[in-house]
């Protein structure tokens, strides 16, 4: 037993929605694992599910070696969670909150209390213990939600999009807070939408679309698959734009200068939108691409609307993951 | 999957040893410590909510009152019924409460610990019980102060005070039901505005004969005014004025069956209803 986490073919069904479509995902003890996705993907039902708020219709959940289903108790004991909202009494103050949950996790009046100063004193809301929680500014909220979910120093901790919502300080104080948990062998899944967190925060990362995970691994490989800057196309006339489509891999990759070397700029990363007559394609070298298409696009006589180069947005990796299945690839593939 | 179960690790918490019944009546006196703790932080609302009903009696005794047809001093008439009215006007509080917590996700971090599973809605009963006693006892001072008193014995006195609780009780679990049903504050104004003509469509600020005949039966047929006509009966406040329906004359009868068959249907509803958040 060495995975903190064990989900395989997770379902869930609200009415004609699938929220969850048989979700797998594994992480192993001390890691922490990512699952990035756009709003609506199933992040939150997934987490939901395996802090036992929620019941997944199928599959199998397993946490910290507990089912989650039939020994939500036993889960419930060897987890923390930090939700989207703050799950915090906002009428009472700091120490009330954590006094209060300590004693939930039964841990007697008084140790709850020393517990409930300790966790005041290393999230730096000592001063402010005493105040009522609405009171509390933002970071301070989520660092006491933090602080909550860590009282009994769980094996699994779940944080459910920990810094949506917060200034880059706020931020940066919850992923420090988050990396020494981790140094303290807990098990941490994170949730969010910023490839940035995932890529400073997760040893491993779950790709979620449409409540299935669409890749996984380090984020060094996820990087590699989905590649660095793009340049885009925009072609004036419709019909010309299978030609530019099938123009651009030659005139971004086909010289000595950027050479078969790099595994990223192929063929496959070509995508065309026929709605914005786009066409774009994965480039190495920024200004060295935009000189060779528009000289390519002169010489084929394609006129271009407009061009450009840019990083790739996150709708993107998730476009480029699943876009093998469009129709519109397949007849790409076909022509190229 | 038990070979699972004996891999893990040791639980970390749980260092207060006892029965799963022990904790669990801990985690109910955590959950009531909680709401009163709430007190301790607005006392303001909590003078507010004791002081209205006190304010509403005052309105009807000095203000409006005097019902047709009742002899002898209206206060005699009135104060049991504002009581009566004091126990349903308790719905609106723990609607209130209930839709706060479980918009607020306290109620997630509750649910993700390994608390016992009833815990929230005890605090939230013994709470809202001790609140509407506190209120009653500030009723039944200022009921002296404008001239009510009570003629029965020491245990019709408390009697009363019984079954007013019991009335209580029951919009407890119709208010905690209500309010999961309703779940968005929203729609539990539109709950708290209907309170009102159910308050008011009773027996407690006047008699049914004053009403034309259909609604001076359904008035009789509300639960509050089968409270107000029982406990005029055991303060000995009867002022002679009790209808001839069989609802007014077994009114003693009504006032334990309502919350009893309230009780019964909707604390087992507030209770699934609760269990199936995790649906």
């Amino acid at each position: 037993m060495t995975d903190a986490i064990v989900v395989e073919g997770a379902r869930k069904r609200y009415g004609e929605k699938r929220a969850l479509d048989g979700l797998d995902l594994v992480a192993a003890r001390g890691t922490v694992h990512g699952v990035l996705g756009p709003n609506g993907a199933g992040k939150t039902t997934a987490v939901r599910i395996m802090a036992t708020l929620l019941r997944a219709d199928e599959g199998r959940v397993e946490i910290a070696g507990c089912d989650a289903r039939r020994q939500a108790r036993e889960v419930r004991r060897r987890i923390g969670l930090l939700g989207q909202h703050a799950a915090v009494d906002e009428e009472l103050s700091g120490r009330q909150n954590l006094e209060m949950f300590g004693r939930l996790h039964h841990l007697g009046a008084r140790r709850a209390g020393v517990r409930a100063d300790e966790l005041l004193a290393r999230f730096g809301l000592a001063d402010t213990g005493r105040k009522a929680v609405k009171q509390y500014s933002g970071g301070m909220r989520r660092r006491l939600d933090l602080a909550a979910s860590l009282i009994t120093e769980p094996e699994v901790l779940f944080l459910d999009e920990p810094t949506t919502g917060l200034d880059p300080r706020g931020r940066a104080e919850v992923w420090e807070s988050v990396r020494s948990l981790v140094g303290g062998g807990t098990t941490v899944l994170l949730t969010t939408q910023y490839l940035e967190e995932a890529d400073q925060l997760a040893d491993r990362v779950s790709l979620v679309d449409h409540g299935r995970v669409i890749a996984e691994g380090t984020t060094d490989d996820l990087k590699a698959r989905l590649g660095g800057d793009r340049i885009d196309v925009v072609v004036r006339d419709g019909a010309e734009l299978v030609r530019a489509a099938r123009l651009l891999p030659g005139a971004v990759g086909g010289t000595d200068a950027l050479g078969g070397t790099d595994g990223v700029g192929g063929t496959d990363g070509v995508t065309v939108d026929a709605d914005r007559r786009l066409a774009s394609a994965p480039v190495t070298d920024r200004m060295e691409a935009l000189t060779r298409v528009v000289r390519a696009l002169q010489e084929e006589g394609i006129e271009a609307e407009d061009i450009a180069v840019r990083r790739p947005t996150l709708d993107e990796v998730f476009l480029r993951l699943t876009a093998g299945r469009t129709e519109d690839q397949n007849r790409m593939k076909e022509a190229v | 999957m038990s070979a699972t179960t004996t891999g893990a690790t040791a639980p970390p918490a749980d260092t207060v040893n006892g029965s799963r019944l022990v904790l669990a009546l801990t985690d109910c006196w955590t959950m009531t410590r909680r709401e009163l703790a709430h007190w301790g932080r607005q006392p303001v609302q909590v003078l507010v909510g004791l002081f209205f009903p006190v304010m509403m009696l005052l309105m009807f005794n000095y203000l409006i009152g005097g019902g047709k047809g009742i002899t002898g001093d209206y206060a005699e008439f009135l104060v049991p019924g504002m009581f009566a009215l004091t126990m349903v006007f308790g719905l609106d509080a723990t609607m209130v409460a209930v839709t706060t917590d479980l918009n607020k996700g306290v109620v997630d971090r509750f649910r993700s610990m390994p608390m016992a599973n009833g815990a929230v809605l005890v605090g939230r009963s013994v709470a809202d019980m001790l609140q509407s006693f506190a209120s009653l006892l500030v009723m039944m001072g200022v009921g002296l102060t404008i001239g009510w008193r009570w003629h029965g014995s020491l245990a019709a006195v408390a009697g009363a005070v019984g079954l007013l609780m019991l009335l209580r009780f029951a919009m407890l679990w119709l208010g905690i039901h209500l309010a999961m049903v309703a779940g968005r504050p929203e729609l539990v104004t539109a709950v708290q505005i209907l309170v009102w003509p159910v308050g008011f469509l009773s027996n407690a600020f006047t008699v049914p004969a004053n009403m034309p005949d259909w609604l001076g039966a359904a008035v009789e047929w509300n639960p509050m005014s089968a409270a107000a006509t029982a406990v005029r009966e055991l303060f000995g406040n009867d002022p002679g004025v009790a209808g001839t329906s069989w609802a007014a004359e077994h009114a003693m009868l009504l006032a334990v069956l309502w919350p009893v068959a309230l009780v019964a249907v909707f604390l087992p509803l507030a209770v699934r209803r609760f269990g199936g958040l995790s649906r």
